[in-house]
Formats: structure tokens, C-alpha cells, sequence
């Protein structure tokens, strides 16, 4: 049953020209039709960088950018700290995707030192690693209470391709367990952080046109109980991409420099 | 031009590897010859370039493209010319083209974005000509500010080699800066991967014809020679860009080209007219058979400014339209750039998915509620759609296959 709202969902990107290196409008562009299929009125709210986050967003999604637009990023983020805890504290949603993972966590430390600091609103440090993991990430959802009434979602597929070494404080749980690809990167098998309301990820895709029960867990989150929606297109081009991940190493190598001769 | 033994085997080894990988992979064979080439004669390049005044084009998109437009300009002007047609653009694939000279004269050679600085001291370079950087197989060569940096550090090792360098591509301005440039001002395009600035990080700001940085300054230069429409504005000459290649894109590439054969000599009005008998540009543009009396027009879009461009011209004819992508090592693996290009220009038209890719392609389509088909083959998708014109817009590795199949490429 679809819950009463007075107003629409509105579904925020923040700083669409920093953080959209990997087509993270689309986890904006997925969200916003999902509701609206639904029958819920949604509105999709670009926050322009330089401009102060506001505390009215239903979910903030942040994507991946370059080091300088990074930094940028971070710097407006830390700026407008005190409305992204307001808002999640009222029932706002954070997805945050590679770099934006990054920068909702403690900290992000570079190669040469320097540190990023980031908006603390999960317990996680990144540290700049070698080599970067770039290649098909799959991940299995950690069985946790925050995903709330309908469980966790189905195996989770994705991109990742970042240099990240991210751990996890004590007691935060991960989004998944890494069956395929490197994931958080620090040993320790985990991608990604889930905690109430927020979804920290190195999946791109992007990760929610990947993985429909994703989104519609989000979704869920934040208009309560929302009736079920096809997604038999979105499930096809899942399993394609769990059966991609299948095939790895020496043997993947090779069959991918024959299909890219020429 | 005198090889040495070395040199001539070196090339000799590389054409029977050539040989050997068209007949049995059906690759184009130019490659892993330049690969047996550089290890039989490393200095393969330095002897096959004496007696070449060397021009190499760089870009993101376009460099196919433009290299030709200027060697057809040179050619037409009565020059001897040499350049690599195939779009074999990696330092393994420039020594075949070089030793298949036919003899002194103008060297034209498109080179790969991140084999440009390499090159450039081994083929003794005179001139660059630099199109756009945009964001590009992210998978392999990382992001676009490294791309720019290795420019920039490449134009401050050589100031004496002069440039033809775009004037609305902040990071194509922040690379060539150093160097001894003639800008041409092509007008704003994709500005997703130009949001700070190059030089300090700060946002730049945009207006209808130029970018400035608040901060340090850094802004696009002045310049008496731009792109206005169809018209070239050389230093106050008006010169028409009357072309058979379609799209606004092109007209940025000729722009380069006349420009950059006016600084090698060629009248520039001449130069311009010669370019309308490229028709098209190595299977950029050609037409494949139906089979039904009917043919498709192939477009090669690799990225999402290019894809951006491509779709600015479609959406206004009325032409069905095959989307063909894959993510095979050649497009870069991850094709998460489809959810930054606006396919919702295309609802109203005919419109299929195809290539390996094809579901990728599907999801994106519904969520921009474009009606579509889903084919592999990105012929016999075009065959069921509707509508006199069909265009198959095809990524690099699926653009290759129909050039190998039906546009006679080797």
C-alpha cells in the first residue's frame, strides 16, 4: 500500500559536475521513475556545486569525481554537514557511491599523506591503495537489520574501479560480502557499509539500474510500504552481468583480448 | 629516405605478422605489426620519420577524422603524403604507416591521446593539432585531468613545436598553454568533465561562448580564428566549410584541419573545398545493405560527449535509430557513461539495443521511456525497424566489425 505524502519525493544529486564521472545520474534518474511508476509523485533536485546542501531532500545521492572535484565536493559537504544529519536524522536516505562513500566516512587519505576529510556520518576510513580495482564487482548483502521489512535484496552487481582501501569501524556493518571483484579492498572480503538509511558502495553501473530490489528497498525507505513493479528487463541485464562475473583470471584475460582484437 | 638493414627487416617482419593476424583473426593486422617492428628495430620510428615533416593529430573524438581532412587538403594541394588511414593511431601501428611512405614530403598521423607525448621526440614532430579531451574508457587510461597533465608536461619540454589547439576545451587550453599556439575557438561542447579548474581546482563558470576561472584567472584565449556556424573565421577571413560528413562535430574537425594546412602552406579556401570529397572517413559514415532495398548510415560514438553530439543531429531527422554498444577491452569495460547521455531525444523515433552490451543499453532506454527493440546483431535490428533512414550508432569494437564485414576494411 502506497504511504500518504503531502508533497513529492524528492530525490537529490549533489553536485552532479563533480561527483558524475561514472554515470551516477542515473541512480538519481532510476529512483525518480521507480516512484513515479508507482503512482508517487517524485522530483528530481540537482544541487549545483557551490551551493549549500539543504535538510529538505527525501535521499542524497552522491556520486564519484576526479581528485580536484573530490576535494571540492568534500570541502561543500563539510560545509553543509550539519543539514545531511539533520535530514537522514528525519528520514532522509544516503546512497554514496565510490568517491561520495568515501567522503561520507571519517576520512579519505591520499597516496602522498594528505588527508580529505570527510563528513563522518559513517564510522569508515579510506586510505589510497595500489593497484586500483577496476573490473565486475558482485557482492552478497550482509543479513542486516537495516534493510528493514523486506530483507536484504539479491546478490548485488556492479563496476567498481577506484583505488580505495576502505575499513570499517568496529560494529559497522558492510553492505556485502565481495563474492567476485575487490570491494572495500582491506582484506577483509566486505563492500561497501550499510547502516540505517545509508548505503555506502563501491558498486557503479550504476549500481541501482543494476540492481532493481536495490532501489526499491530505498524506495521503500523512505514512502514506507510502495506496491511491487515489474522489473523483468532490470533482472535480465543482472544475471547477465552475474554470469559476466563469473568467468575470472588467466582464462578471462585471454578471452577478452581475443573479443577486443582489432 | 634510407632505412638501415635493421630497420627494413624490422618492417619486413611486421608486414608478414600483419599478413598472418588479418588472415587468421581477422584483425586489421597494423598492430601486432608495429609490435614486431619496435622489437626487431627500436629506432624504427626516428629512421622512418627522416625526411618527414611530421603533424600529428590527438583527441578524444575526432582525430580519425581530422588527420583525414588534412591529408586531403595536402594532397589535394599536390603534396606527397602520408598518413595512417586504418586509424592504427598506437605507437606499434605509426611505423608501418611511416614505411609505406612513398617517399619525402608530409607526414599526417593521427596518434592515441596517451601515446602522444612518447612519439613526439622520436618522429620529430613540427606540428600538433589538438581536438577535446573528454572522459574515455575510464577502465583503462583513468581520468581526463591525467590525460591533459601529460600534454601539459610535453608542451613545457618542447616550446619550439607549434600547436592548432581547440580554444573552447579548458583541459585542451590548460595542456597546450605552454607551447606555441594558434587557437581556434570551436564553440562549447560537452563541459561534464570541465567542472574546475585545471589550473587550481576552483569551478569554473560557463557562459554562451567562453569558460573563466574566478579565481586564478585561467580563461579561454582570445583568438581571431573561430568556428561561426558553418563559416571558419581565419585571422578576418570568412572561409565555408561546405562538407559531405554530416554533424556539427564535423565542421569542428574541418576547422582544425584548415587551419592547420594554412600553417603548412596550403591556401586555406582551397583547402576547405577539397574536404567536401571525403565521404566517408575509414567506415565512419559509410552505408550497409539491408536487404531490403533499404540501407543504414553507421555513425561511430564511443564516449558520452561524442554520443552527445551524435545525438543533437538525430533527434531532429526522421531516422530510426540502433543503438549497438559493447564494453569489450577496446570500449572500455564499463559502460556506465549510457546514463549520462540524453536518450530521451530519441523517444518518438524507431529505436533498437544491440551489441553485447544490448541490455545495458534496454535499461537505460526504458528509464528515458524511449520505446525499443533488443537484437544482438545491429544489422538485423536496423532490418526491423521502420523508416526510410536508419542509422546504427555503434561503439568502437562493434564499429569494427561492421567495417571489417561491410565497408571493405582490411
Amino acid at each position: 500500500m502506497t504511504a500518504v505524502r503531502d508533497s513529492a519525493v524528492r530525490i537529490g544529486l549533489i553536485y552532479p559536475e563533480l561527483l558524475g564521472t561514472y554515470g551516477d545520474r542515473g541512480n538519481a534518474i532510476v529512483l525518480v521513475q521507480r516512484t513515479r511508476w508507482r503512482g508517487i509523485p517524485a522530483e528530481l533536485v540537482e544541487v549545483d556545486a557551490g551551493e549549500p546542501i539543504p535538510d529538505s531532500l527525501d535521499v542524497y545521492i552522491f556520486g564519484g569525481g576526479e581528485d580536484d572535484p573530490m576535494e571540492m565536493a568534500g570541502a561543500g559537504m563539510r560545509e553543509s554537514k550539519a543539514n545531511i544529519e539533520r535530514a537522514h536524522t528525519n528520514g532522509a536516505v544516503v546512497l554514496a557511491v565510490c568517491g561520495g562513500y568515501q567522503l561520507i566516512g571519517n576520512r579519505y587519505i591520499a597516496a602522498d599523506g594528505e588527508i580529505l576529510e570527510g563528513i563522518g556520518l559513517v564510522d569508515v576510513e579510506t586510505r589510497a591503495g595500489s593497484p586500483r580495482l577496476i573490473g565486475e564487482l558482485v557482492a552478497a548483502p550482509s543479513d542486516d537489520v537495516n534493510w528493514g521489512e523486506f530483507g536484504p535484496p539479491r546478490a548485488l552487481t556492479g563496476f567498481e574501479n577506484h583505488g580505495g582501501r576502505t575499513s570499517l569501524g568496529a560494529g559497522v556493518a558492510p553492505l556485502g560480502r565481495v563474492l567476485a571483484g575487490g570491494g572495500n579492498g582491506d582484506g577483509t572480503k566486505t563492500e561497501g557499509v550499510l547502516a540505517e538509511r545509508i548505503i555506502g558502495t563501491y558498486l557503479h553501473g550504476p549500481v541501482l539500474a543494476r540492481n532493481a530490489e536495490l532501489a526499491d528497498r530505498i524506495i521503500a525507505w523512505v514512502a514506507g510500504s510502495i506496491p511491487p513493479l515489474e522489473a523483468t528487463l532490470e533482472q535480465s541485464l543482472r544475471a547477465d552481468r552475474l554470469d559476466a562475473a563469473m568467468v575470472r583470471g588467466v582464462h578471462k584475460w585471454w578471452r577478452d583480448r581475443m573479443l577486443a582484437r582489432g | 629516405m634510407t632505412a638501415s638493414k635493421r630497420t627494413r627487416i624490422g618492417v619486413a617482419a611486421g608486414r608478414l605478422a600483419g599478413a598472418l593476424s588479418r588472415t587468421l583473426t581477422r584483425g586489421q593486422g597494423a598492430t601486432i605489426s608495429g609490435r614486431v617492428i619496435n622489437k626487431i628495430a627500436p629506432n624504427a620510428l626516428e629512421e622512418l620519420a627522416d625526411g618527414q615533416r611530421v603533424t600529428l593529430v590527438s583527441a578524444t573524438n575526432g582525430k580519425t577524422t581530422t588527420t583525414r581532412f588534412l591529408a586531403t587538403a595536402l594532397t589535394t594541394a599536390g603534396r606527397t603524403v602520408t598518413t595512417n588511414s586504418t586509424g592504427a593511431n598506437l605507437t606499434s601501428g605509426i611505423a608501418p604507416t611511416l614505411a609505406g611512405a612513398p617517399g619525402p614530403g608530409d607526414a599526417v598521423l593521427e596518434v592515441d591521446e596517451r601515446v602522444l607525448p612518447r612519439v613526439i621526440d622520436p618522429l620529430a614532430a613540427e606540428l600538433l593539432v589538438l581536438g577535446n579531451l573528454s572522459r574515455d574508457q575510464l577502465d583503462r587510461y583513468g581520468e581526463v585531468h591525467a590525460v591533459s597533465e601529460s600534454w601539459r608536461t610535453t608542451m613545457q619540454s618542447h616550446p619550439g613545436v607549434a600547436v592548432i589547439a581547440n580554444a573552447s576545451d579548458p583541459h585542451v587550453v590548460w595542456a597546450a598553454m605552454p607551447g606555441k599556439v594558434t587557437w581556434v575557438a570551436l564553440g562549447l561542447g560537452w563541459r561534464s568533465d570541465a567542472a574546475t579548474c585545471p589550473e587550481c581546482g576552483a569551478l569554473l563558470t560557463w557562459s554562451t561562448d567562453r569558460f573563466d576561472c574566478p579565481k586564478c584567472g585561467f580563461a579561454q584565449p582570445a583568438t581571431d580564428t573561430v568556428l561561426d556556424g558553418d563559416t571558419l573565421v581565419l585571422d578576418g577571413t570568412r572561409i565555408p566549410l561546405d562538407l559531405a560528413l554530416p554533424g556539427r562535430w564535423n565542421l569542428a574537425n574541418a576547422a582544425l584541419a584548415v587551419t592547420a594546412a594554412a600553417h603548412l602552406g596550403v591556401d586555406p579556401t582551397q583547402a576547405a573545398e577539397s574536404l567536401k570529397s571525403v565521404t566517408s572517413v575509414a567506415g565512419r559514415y559509410m552505408h550497409v545493405p539491408l536487404g531490403d532495398g533499404r540501407s543504414a548510415r553507421v555513425l561511430l560514438a564511443k564516449n558520452p560527449a561524442g554520443w552527445t553530439e551524435v545525438l543533437r543531429f538525430l533527434h531532429r531527422r526522421d531516422t530510426a535509430v540502433v543503438i549497438a554498444v559493447n564494453a569489450r577491452v577496446a570500449d572500455g569495460k564499463d559502460p556506465s557513461w549510457l546514463w549520462d547521455v540524453p536518450y530521451e531525444l530519441l523517444r518518438g523515433h524507431e529505436n533498437a539495443a544491440a551489441g553485447d552490451r544490448r541490455l545495458d543499453v534496454a535499461v537505460r532506454l526504458r528509464y528515458a521511456e524511449v520505446d525499443h527493440e533488443i537484437e544482438r546483431d545491429p544489422v538485423a535490428a536496423a532490418r526491423e525497424l521502420d523508416g526510410d533512414e536508419v542509422h546504427i550508432v555503434a561503439s568502437y569494437t562493434q564499429f569494427s566489425a561492421l567495417y571489417r564485414k561491410y565497408g571493405g576494411g582490411a
